[in-house]
């Protein structure tokens, strides 16, 4: 297909442009959160989160009268990711379980209770559920522009809120005792950037399934991080290498037959993560190499010179 | 053999041999390594299918197990370039293989009907129809294949426990001894990706995750020695199993789903419960302990003012919740405490000092 047709696809058929926008927008949310949870060692939250979230949209939609209203249905999502996050703290709080078992523990009962949820729910005859399993594998293509506006509002929430306690945020990174001791409410700052981290990865799952929504959140985050040191800079970086990737693997979809969206947009992910471990600005492999080659080739000259004044 | 007897049986064996080395992941934890390899999985069966064109137990066994492995080489490649860590590694790395097996059976494998939802749950319905014969003995074919992993698991655990046991709690003395922890490291993956793939059709890749990490969980909060652990948490996964498979059949829901429900129950009744670690045995100690100080304090009040001109003020009932900023009723359940350890005398409002409660008092005061 020539370029131009393609961007005039890209621009006036309604299905491409639904599906860019949503994967794009929401690999600008994720880019940002996921860079503060890359720094805080939290990059598997996402694969936990984004499991936990199951039984409560099964239980939102019997309880909302087997609504598929999507706010209603990720509003279920969202609590339940919540509070499955709430009980992984309080295990490895309480217990002497550690938090890599407790994700796992929270990760595979509470996708395990929700299939049980789905299954009842499929089983029974005359309910509609085709607007649930999208919440196990995603369904990029289902997009309509209304999940699109749903998606766009709840990205700015979590965006607005991150700006806003951007620096409390950055504080909670880096020295969560200096945040403490300063006075400001830990706690409670935790717990927001965890519901901030629920928001985008629950807006998520709608289009690219429980399994790859820790590549979305995180993918992003690794990548930029080898471009800078700096907090803002990484996050912004994120956030494009996040809405870059959403449109990217969107496109490819839509071009390539039999090509699933959400695995689409990892696989641009990955890419664009390889390219920076490599070519990564301030921590790239590729610098790092020719770096040291140069320092190793200097203090080897040096030391040549240096037994040359000597005589040796 | 009965279908359910079958079903019921495999799960057992698949929680068996789970918890055989789940045990290990959470005491290493690395538990997520096996949330990773079971999801890799599906590239390796992609893979396998494309190179092999078949669905055979072996082929499948061999290029699912190397992919297995290659999620923990390619984790620890990432790891070694130092610019993520560890837990970043891991969710880099599974994701980017399960999306190259979701696209490469969708472009190419098409027809190889590999049901998108039995690869997250499973679907061990059909395990008890696809049968072998073993002599004269009809058998599911998922069951042997699985009995055959849980003895190699067994053999692997029982042969090398002196060595798993030591590179798990002191790598460093393993390897000094010259007991190779790497090897075992590479050893348990090995066959973590096995017991992953033979279990796939069964559980498939999320709930493989429950039953490998949830039993061990549930019996490091009830045991303090590794093989005991080890048996409480085979223990528990069988009960999980035969447990939610009659729960599925009552609620006619997904089978795996409700064993690994159930499992999620045990756990929550462990947590709550363990007479040793539990929450409620957590806080009833606590509240003893908090008594326990409350009555020591309470001697060494008396003590303080025992002989004084405001003892007759000081050691009076009405007089200890104002001085102590104690409740009432907190105070009257102290110095009943304190009565029953013999520390105390009550004699109308006054309280006295037996010998034991001064001996008791002075030993603290000098502590």
């Amino acid at each position: 297909m020539e370029l131009g047709q393609l961007l005039h696809q890209m621009v006036f058929d309604y299905t491409l442009r639904t599906i860019m926008l949503g994967c794009g927008l929401l690999g600008l949310a994720n880019g940002a959160l996921g860079a503060l949870a890359l720094l805080r060692r939290q990059s598997l939250i996402g694969d936990s989160l984004s499991h936990a979230a199951l039984p409560g949209v099964c239980v939102a939609f019997l309880l909302a009268g087997e609504s598929k209203d999507p706010l209603v249905l990720l509003i279920g999502a969202g609590a339940s990711a919540w509070l499955g996050s709430l009980l992984a703290s309080a295990i490895t709080q309480n217990t002497r379980i550690k938090d890599d078992a407790a994700q796992g523990i929270i990760l595979a009962t509470f996708f395990g209770t929700g299939y049980v949820l789905l299954s009842l729910i499929q089983g029974r005859a005359g309910a509609g559920q085709a607007g649930l399993d999208k919440f196990l594998f995603g369904s990029a293509a289902s997009l309509i522009e209304r999940d699109v506006q749903t998606i766009a509002a709840l990205s700015a929430l979590a965006l607005g809120l991150m700006v806003l306690f951007y620096k409390e945020f950055k504080l909670l990174t880096f020295d969560p005792e200096f945040l403490a001791s300063m006075g400001f409410p830990r706690r409670r700052l935790d717990a927001l950037l965890t519901t901030l981290i629920v928001i985008v990865v629950v807006v998520g799952l709608q289009i690219v399934g429980v399994i790859l929504m820790v590549a979305m959140l995180i993918a992003p985050a690794a990548a930029a991080r080898q471009w800078t040191n700096r907090l803002g800079a990484m996050i912004g970086i994120s956030m494009a290498i996040g809405a870059f990737s959403g449109v990217a693997g969107a496109l490819a979809s839509a071009l390539e037959a039999n090509t699933p969206t959400g695995p689409a947009v990892v696989i641009a992910l990955t890419l664009a993560m390889l390219l920076s471990f490599i070519f990564g600005a301030e921590r790239g492999l590729l610098w790092t190499w020719i770096r040291s080659r140069r320092s190793r080739r200097r203090a080897l000259a040096q030391g040549a010179d240096r037994a040359f004044a000597a005589g040796d | 053999m009965d279908a359910g007897l079958t079903i019921i049986l495999l799960c057992s064996l698949v929680a068996a041999s789970g918890a055989l080395l789940g045990t290990f992941l959470v005491l290493r934890r690395m538990a997520m390594l096996s949330d990773a390899i079971s999801h890799s999985i599906v590239f390796g069966i992609a893979a396998g299918f494309l190179m092999f064109r078949s669905l055979d137990t072996l082929p499948m066994l061999i290029a699912a197990s190397a992919t297995g492995l290659l999620t923990v080489l390619l984790t620890e490649t990432v790891l070694r370039t130092r610019l993520v860590k560890e837990d970043a590694a891991i969710g880099i790395v599974f994701p980017a293989l399960f999306s190259l097996g979701v696209i490469l059976i969708t472009r190419y494998a098409a027809d190889i009907h590999i049901d998108v939802d039995a690869a997250l749950v499973g679907e061990v319905i059909w395990a008890p129809f696809d049968t072998i014969f073993i002599g004269a003995f009809e058998v599911s074919r998922a069951l042997v294949t699985m009995a055959v992993i849980t003895l190699i698991n067994l053999a692997f655990v029982g042969l090398f426990y002196k060595e798993l046991k030591l590179a798990t709690f002191d790598a460093a003395l393993a390897a000094s001894l010259g007991l190779m922890p790497a090897l075992i490291h590479y050893a348990l993956m090995g066959l973590l990706s096995v017991t992953a793939v033979s279990a796939f059709d069964a559980v498939g890749a999320i709930l493989f995750v429950g039953f490998v990490i949830v039993p061990p969980a549930a019996a490091y909060l009830l045991t303090e020695r590794l093989w005991t652990m080890i048996a409480v948490g085979i223990g528990i996964g069988v009960i999980g199993s035969l447990s939610g498979y009659f729960v599925a059949l009552a609620l006619d829901a997904s089978i795996s789903g409700c064993m690994v429900m159930m499992l999620g129950a045990l756990f929550l009744l462990a947590l709550l419960f363990s007479p040793s670690r539990g929450l409620l045995a957590a806080y009833l100690r606590r509240r003893r302990q908090k008594w326990e100080f409350a009555a020591q304090l309470l001697t060494m009040h008396l003590l303080t003012h025992e002989g004084h001109p405001d003892e007759a003020v000081e050691a009076c009932t009405s007089s200890l919740p104002g001085h102590l900023n104690w409740g009432a009723a907190f105070t009257e359940k102290i110095i009943h405490r304190a009565q029953s350890r013999g520390w105390i005398d009550r004699v109308g409002e006054q309280l006295r000092l037996t010998d034991s409660g001064r001996v008791q008092a002075r030993s603290l005061r000098k502590a």
